[in-house]
């Protein structure tokens, strides 16, 4: 395979920045709904 | 309408003159990053000028984040804006009165700084119709975007740091349009300088009909 | 990807503290496993790109067009964020609902991460296919790098210490502005320099293989899958904020309550 190096750097680059995103905001949303009442978050239901 | 932003821009230019800022702190700022650059680019006179243009420009935007912060800081004074608010004067007569008054400033700072260009960087002009004109447009469209955005920013508290961040992109377009009017005006470049103009009355129009439009809501909980 | 896992903080009743919904947790999944059959297409499947000229030599991208499947997905979300930034900034200047203005906050930050991996990976896609890692000629990489830094500017709005209704109304003039900024930026830069290194409508003109067109389609459908998946998640957080902001006020009403019924009691 021909330009490894610029592939690994591309491909990783991405989706290092996409998952550090997402854990942030997973990890946000976590810490911010412990401190709000079940009945003002709309989108919760049981787990089933 | 006119009576009233005639008003304003009186009263911003006339607190302009009586406190001196301009001509005893922004100017000197503006020559001395000439000097820099001119530092910066090792004292090659061939280099400064044909690059003269663009420095010009950089130099004349740094200044007008100056003149565009103190502009707003004047107003937030001693609650002057609120009493603005409440004399019932247009939103769109005071944006034009603010941006005409600090158009009117940074045509001062552009002849004073066009006079600078031509003695430190030895240029010599060619094209005075067009070099006017450029300079003139270049400084409605960057006062018209600055009002705006001084606007945007004024009471924030951090207005100083962000006004930069969020005027600078966007006047990238007048910096590109006079630099070019002023390379075919200097004859350091073949450029279409004035199909470049009209980028640059495009500019100063686009902003001042966004500006005078959205200027109530912005002035209502100022 | 982390994908919302489930967990639950002993409310009793099997309701997690999350911002995680049945429909995101769908969307997560689907994401993954999108983004695992992405992976296998764009480095098994499709061919390096390569083409013989009529003097019999081998010319082309050859593996390095398999960064094509990172850059112009993420060139697309980007500009989507930024394009419903606007639509949500016009709505909420129509209607003036705070929906509308966090819908505006979430597409904007997602916007500008896509942005910044947009330029990243066109940089490294362009060093060896154009030898160079930035081109400032070229009207697409400037216009990019402009709207990026504006909705930057934006995001550095949005942080400040202010009132709710005061932020949102001079944020969402900010991305109108910012719109119409790209417009113009776009215009003059065309003017400017008008040679571009990017392929002219590689998708129109049908130069593109079957298997990377497919491929580069299903990275496109990949790519809306995540972006939902972010929106909701990064609108729920910011709807979170808010009510904790509302609640904050509300506890702060109640203490003054009682403090002068306090007072009323015993005068």
């Amino acid at each position: 395979m021909t330009h490894l190096g610029y592939l690994i750097a591309g491909w990783s680059i991405s989706v290092a920045a996409v998952v550090a995103y997402a854990g942030w905001v997973l990890v946000r949303g976590r810490s911010l709904s412990r401190r709000v009442p079940e009945n003002r978050r709309r989108w919760m239901m049981p787990d089933d | 309408m006119f009576r009233d932003a005639w008003l304003i821009a009186g009263k911003d230019l006339r607190i302009e003159m009586r406190s001196r800022v301009g001509l005893n702190q922004i100017v000197p700022f503006a020559v001395t990053v000439l000097v820099l650059f001119a530092f910066a680019l090792d004292t090659d006179q061939e280099a400064l000028r044909t690059y003269a243009p663009g420095l010009f420009w950089v130099t004349v935007l740094l200044a007008a984040l100056l003149a565009i912060g103190r502009s707003f800081a004047v107003d937030l004074a001693d609650g002057a804006a609120d009493r603005l608010l409440l004399s019932g004067i247009d939103p769109i007569a005071v944006f034009g009165g603010k941006a005409a008054a600090i158009a009117v400033q940074l045509v001062v700072l552009e002849v004073l700084l066009g006079a600078g260009v031509v003695l430190l960087f030895d240029v010599t002009v060619h094209r005075y119709g067009l070099l006017v004109c450029a300079g003139l447009a270049a400084a409605a469209g960057v006062a018209t975007a600055g009002t705006l955005y001084g606007a945007l920013v004024a009471g924030l508290g951090v207005r100083e740091t962000l006004l930069p961040v969020l005027l600078l992109p966007v006047v990238a377009p007048v910096l590109i349009g006079a630099t070019r009017a002023f390379q075919d005006a200097f004859g350091v470049a073949g450029a279409e300088g004035w199909a470049w103009l009209g980028l640059l009355a495009g500019f100063a129009a686009i902003y001042g009909v966004f500006g005078a439009l959205s200027y109530g809501a912005l002035l209502e909980e100022a | 990807m982390t994908t919302a896992a489930t967990e639950s903080t002993g409310t009793g009743d099997g309701i997690s503290a999350t911002t995680s919904s049945r429909a995101t947790k769908v969307l997560g999944w689907l994401t993954l496993a999108g983004f695992a059959v992405l992976v296998a297409l764009a480095f098994a499947w499709v061919p390096e790109d390569t083409r013989i000229t009529e003097q019999g030599d081998v010319v082309g991208q050859f593996d390095a067009v398999r960064l094509m499947f990172v850059h112009v997905p993420s060139a697309i979300l980007a500009y989507t964020g930024f394009g419903l930034t606007f639509l949500a900034s016009l709505a909420y200047l129509r209607w003036r609902t705070d929906w509308w203005d966090m819908m505006a906050h979430a597409s904007a930050e997602i916007g500008v991460l896509f942005g910044v991996l947009t330029l990243v990976t066109g940089s490294i896609w362009g060093r060896p296919t154009w030898q160079t890692w930035w081109e400032w000629g070229d009207v697409r990489l400037v216009t990019t790098l402009v709207m990026v830094l504006v909705f930057i500017g934006y995001l550095a709005v949005r942080r400040i210490p202010a009132d709710v209704a005061v932020k949102a109304r001079r944020s969402a003039v900010i991305a109108l502005v910012g719109a119409v900024n790209i417009v113009i930026v776009n215009r003059s830069v065309d003017w400017w320099e008008n040679r571009t290194l990017h392929q002219q409508s590689t998708l129109i003109a049908r130069k593109i293989r079957d298997e990377t067109l497919f491929t580069l389609s299903f990275s496109f459908a990949v790519g809306m899958v995540l972006f939902a998946w972010l929106l909701l998640h990064r609108f729920r957080t910011a709807y979170l904020q808010s009510q904790i902001e509302e609640l904050e006020v509300d506890e702060a009403l109640e203490e003054r309550r009682a403090e002068s019924n306090m007072q009323d009691g015993y005068p």
